[in-house]
């Protein structure tokens, strides 16, 4: 290293890259982002051959690339499989303020769990296999935020 | 240590300009669905998969493991690998080494871009320098303007010697159904659409697609496991020159001011590997990745199909048409269809499929060798050759 | 799998913040020390492989930034997208095709130039994820939380998986994040997400690292001390969380297996002397030790408590100091693999872990160990 780089002003430039997005949820998943919106409820793909009910519903199976053709209506509780209590707020990223936390949940008709807020609890209801049910938004936009969050069954006691 | 490989499946959807009735997972499956079937395999018969696409232009990071679902690779080998618009030869040749390597005996490559999901110029001026050309550059088209008027500056070339290509890539595209624009368009339709960027028009440039593209790759110990004839990769190669986009103009001390060396010499380079002196006579067929029209004059001089400004003489002979010496583009080419990350891609299996004399309203007559080649950011350049025969040894 | 061995490496220190350089510097330096570690010159090199990611950087083909300063100048060069051990694992694939005689693998990272959680958020799907706001750290919080509900391994045993990776970091020249710390002061630091407290997390870091690889006539020639590639292996697992047991470690278990069997171990524990693993968070490195096979499942927890993972113990495991004294992303897996590489050679000073003959080298893609990739390295051919 020469001279020239001791006590030097570091110039750093700001920016943000600017990439708008439109991201397309496809058929099977405009089916069932509208179920959420029009009908506060969950529905699954199953594959006909593994005889799997996914949810989030898949167009085709991933494991033997058969179609999913079948749609399963779900429940709108489950069993919360893991989860997590957020403890420090991220200023863009959180969604709901603290304590709020995430669950991996499987809802009653489906095979697989799926992922989703956690909200309206106390740690100590937070446990493998607890029921949770979902709490859906007034308005809803077909989003998975229609869902505004899960909680265990019936809230905190 | 070697092997010599070969094509022996090939899966594409349409290319379209918005495909809303399927996510991105949905649009690769599509493709490695049809990849599957004509290659008669289910997903057991996959070793690894490879995948690649232009990150940006959907806004997902680690996409080789989000799209799992789709690709085939649940609980497989998967890898990623992302070069700009080169990202679909690069796709190919990933699988040629991956075969090769005697470490993998079948591997799927998949290219795919939902470019309809974002702004497409906005993602590419990401690639270029945020403190020396991104401030004062925007997208691909300005680059490519930029070569465009170098080009009309040194040789006698003109708008409408490039405007001949932008017709022949759309005449061929009319004959394929896979293809995104169907056109009929003339020389006066180019000419009076309107400037994007001097000299370059709106009929001169590529569109931007929806669509994804799987082939498989398998080994020499497998190729006659497949109902369909092997295509062999004869050879490969890859050239990258500049870091910065002034970089190649009038530079001397940088490959002799040459900017356009990339593709010369990594053509060169498989040229010798396989043989080839006279490119315009010894192959049947050449499928390469034009993304506007001034490249179909100056990117031929560069590959050797004529001299330095002889572009536009070859080309209006009509050499290059359907019935010509040497059809290019028969697939109607990048400015018939571009999902950038499948681009490079789908002109490995038009030439596979060229070889394999499945290519129905757009076939050439007995096509044996072929000629690819993929183009991407800062003119990276990949080139690959095609045969219907196995080579002797493996040439890499 | 025909013999190919590590040549050369080159690492720059791993820090929080490089404000003095920029990628290609970055690169130029790691590259640099590479080929004199090789004692080669760039024309010796016939292939470059690179490896980057272009959300952390800002930049589509983020590779770009670093062509000049790589020597790609007129070379068959490729990008893989994805950790370090994978683009090292393409490497050989390069030269094992017989294409190539030697392949340069370089990796950068700048951890300080992006707003990383913003950045690991984007790995989840735009419509059904990306919203709750999930990334790396809260969703590996459910893996934690699951594996520790599973088995019997506590927030304290992983606590001193951070405690022994910090201290190692104090023998490692280029390490991040040398700490004096105790169990106390991690388990007394601020949580994140349950399980995961600040001291349980990799920190941010910038740095780049280069490989050079080289089939058996190239490596002959070039050095005396080549390190083998003995056994390679990745796998992939299911996307979306729900889909797996976040607690299983199938697809690390695979990719294990296909590089053990490569390699022609049978018996992981007896038959490796060392281990560099991607530990990102602390209940990684028990958790990933068991898909290694080094013990059985639910066991890593007292295999880090027995001390047999220290430095000094019987299964050294980062002597490094790990991820979690210094993560670069992409880089890291790549430093992994040099890491084994010195200590192969008995180059790696104060913190040589004993006289190594079989390593491990490990890496990790996608969310929650998603995607695995494993090396096996040894000193004989």
């Amino acid at each position: 290293m020469g001279d020239w780089r001791d006590d030097q002003e570091l110039m750093v430039m700001e920016g943000r890259i600017k990439v708008p997005y439109d991201w397309a949820a496809g058929t099977v998943g405009s089916r069932y982002l509208r179920s959420l919106r029009d009908d506060k409820k969950f529905l699954g793909t199953k594959c006909p051959r593994c005889n799997i009910v996914y949810h989030i519903p898949r167009r085709n199976c991933p494991d033997c690339m058969e179609e999913c053709s079948e749609w399963v209506e779900l429940a709108n509780t489950g069993t919360l499989v893991t989860y997590t209590t957020v403890r420090m707020q991220h200023p863009t990223l959180s969604p709901l303020p603290l304590p709020y936390g995430y669950g991996i949940i499987k809802l009653e008709g489906a095979d697989t769990g799926f992922l989703h807020l956690l909200h309206e609890f106390e740690d100590s209801q937070l446990l493998e296999g607890a029921t949770v049910e979902a709490v859906f938004r007034e308005e809803r936009e077909a989003r998975i935020l229609d869902v505004k969050y899960f909680r265990p069954l019936g809230g905190v006691k | 240590m070697g092997k010599r490989v070969a094509v022996v499946g090939v899966g594409m959807t349409k290319q379209r300009a918005h495909r809303p009735d399927v996510n991105g997972v949905e649009i690769i499956n599509e493709a490695v669905r049809a990849a599957l079937a004509d290659a008669g395999i289910t997903r057991a018969g996959i070793d690894a998969v490879f995948i690649g696409n232009m990150d940006h232009f959907e806004g997902i990071n680690y996409m080789e493991t989000w799209s799992v679902d789709g690709s085939g690779g649940l609980m497989k080998p998967v890898m990623k690998l992302t070069t700009g618009g080169t990202t679909g030869t690069t796709m190919a040749m990933a699988g040629y080494y991956a075969v090769a390597s005697g470490l993998f005996d079948r591997v799927l490559v998949i290219g795919w871009e939902k470019n309809s999901e974002s702004d497409t110029t906005g993602a590419i001026t990401t690639a270029f320098d945020p403190f020396w050309d991104r401030p004062v550059f925007a997208g691909a088209v300005a680059g490519l303007a930029l070569e465009a008027t170098h080009y009309l500056h040194e040789t006698e070339a003109t708008e409408e010697d490039a405007a001949y290509v932008a017709v022949r890539e759309r005449k061929h595209a009319l004959n394929n159904p896979y293809a995104h624009l169907h056109l009929d368009l003339t020389i006066a339709d180019i000419m009076n659409s309107p400037y994007l960027s001097w000299p370059v028009k709106m009929g001169d440039m590529c569109p931007r697609s929806d669509g994804a593209c799987a082939l498989l790759l398998v080994s020499e110990d497998r190729a006659d496991e497949y109902p369909q004839k092997p295509v062999w990769i004869q050879a490969v190669a890859d050239r990258h020159l500049w870091a910065y986009t002034s970089d190649p103009y009038g530079n001397e001390s940088i490959a002799g001011g040459n900017w356009f060396a990339s593709l010369e010499r990594a053509s060169r380079d498989v040229y010798d590997k396989v043989g080839i002196t006279d490119p315009l006579k010894q192959f049947d067929v050449a499928e390469l990745y034009l993304p506007y029209s001034f490249a179909g004059l100056r990117w031929m001089e560069s590959l050797g199909f004529c001299d330095r400004g002889g572009g536009p003489e070859l080309v209006l002979s009509g050499a290059t048409d359907m019935g010509g010496e040497c059809p290019v583009n028969p697939s109607g080419g990048v400015m018939s269809s571009n999902a950038i990350g499948a681009t490079g891609l789908l002109r490995v299996a038009d030439v596979a499929l060229q070889i394999q004399g499945r290519c129905e309203e757009r076939q050439v007559p007995d096509v044996e060798l072929g000629l690819v080649t993929g183009f991407g950011g800062c003119m990276w350049s990949d080139v690959l050759i095609l045969g219907k025969e196995k080579p002797e040894k493996a040439k890499g | 799998m025909e013999p190919v061995a590590v040549v050369g490496v080159g690492m720059t220190d791993i820090r929080k913040e490089r404000r003095t350089d920029s990628f290609a510097d970055m690169i130029f330096e790691a590259v640099q020390k590479a080929l004199g570690d090789a004692g080669m010159t760039i024309d010796e090199v016939d292939n470059v492989i690179t490896v980057s990611n272009d959300f952390f950087d800002g930049r589509t083909i983020s590779s770009m930034a670093i062509q000049d300063a790589c020597g790609s100048y007129n070379k068959n060069i490729t990008t893989v997208e994805g950790d370090g051990t994978f683009g090292a694992l393409f490497g050989v694939m390069r030269v094992l095709s017989g294409s190539y005689g030697t392949t340069l693998v370089c990796a950068h990272q700048k951890g300080s130039e992006s707003e990383s959680r913003l950045i690991t958020n984007a790995m989840f799907d735009p419509i059904y994820e990306r919203s709750l706001g999930i990334e790396a750290i809260t969703s590996s919080a459910l893996q934690a939380r699951a594996y520790m509900n599973r088995y019997p391994v506590s927030e304290e045993q992983c606590a001193m998986v951070s405690v022994k990776n910090h201290g190692n970091a104090f023998k490692n020249p280029i390490a991040q994040l040398p700490l004096a710390l105790t169990v106390d002061d991690v388990m007394a630091s601020p949580y994140i997400s349950d399980p995961i407290k600040l001291l349980d997390c990799c920190p941010l870091s910038d740095g780049a690292s280069a490989v050079i690889i080289a089939n058996v006539d190239r490596a002959k020639k070039i050095t005396k001390k080549p390190v083998w590639v003995k056994g390679l292996g990745f796998c992939c697992d299911a996307y979306h969380l729900g889909d797996r047991d976040l607690s299983e470690v199938a697809s690390l278990s695979q990719a294990a297996k296909a590089a053990y069997a490569m390699a022609g171990i049978s018996d992981p524990a007896k038959e490796v002397d060392l281990v560099e693993l991607y530990d990102a968070f602390s209940y990684m490195e028990p958790m990933w030790l068991e898909g290694l096979g080094f013990c059985e499942r639910g066991e890593g927890g007292e295999l880090t408590a027995s001390g047999k993972t220290a430095m000094d113990g019987e299964l050294p495991v980062n002597a490094s100091g790990g991820c979690l004294s210094g993560n670069p992303v992409m880089v890291a897996g790549l430093n992994r693999i040099i890491e084994c590489v010195l200590q192969l050679r008995g180059e790696a000073g104060e913190h040589q872990a004993g006289k190594v003959k079989t390593a491990l080298a490990h890496g990790t893609n996608g969310p929650c160990g998603q995607s695995h990739c494993v090396w096996i390295l040894g000193g004989d051919k």
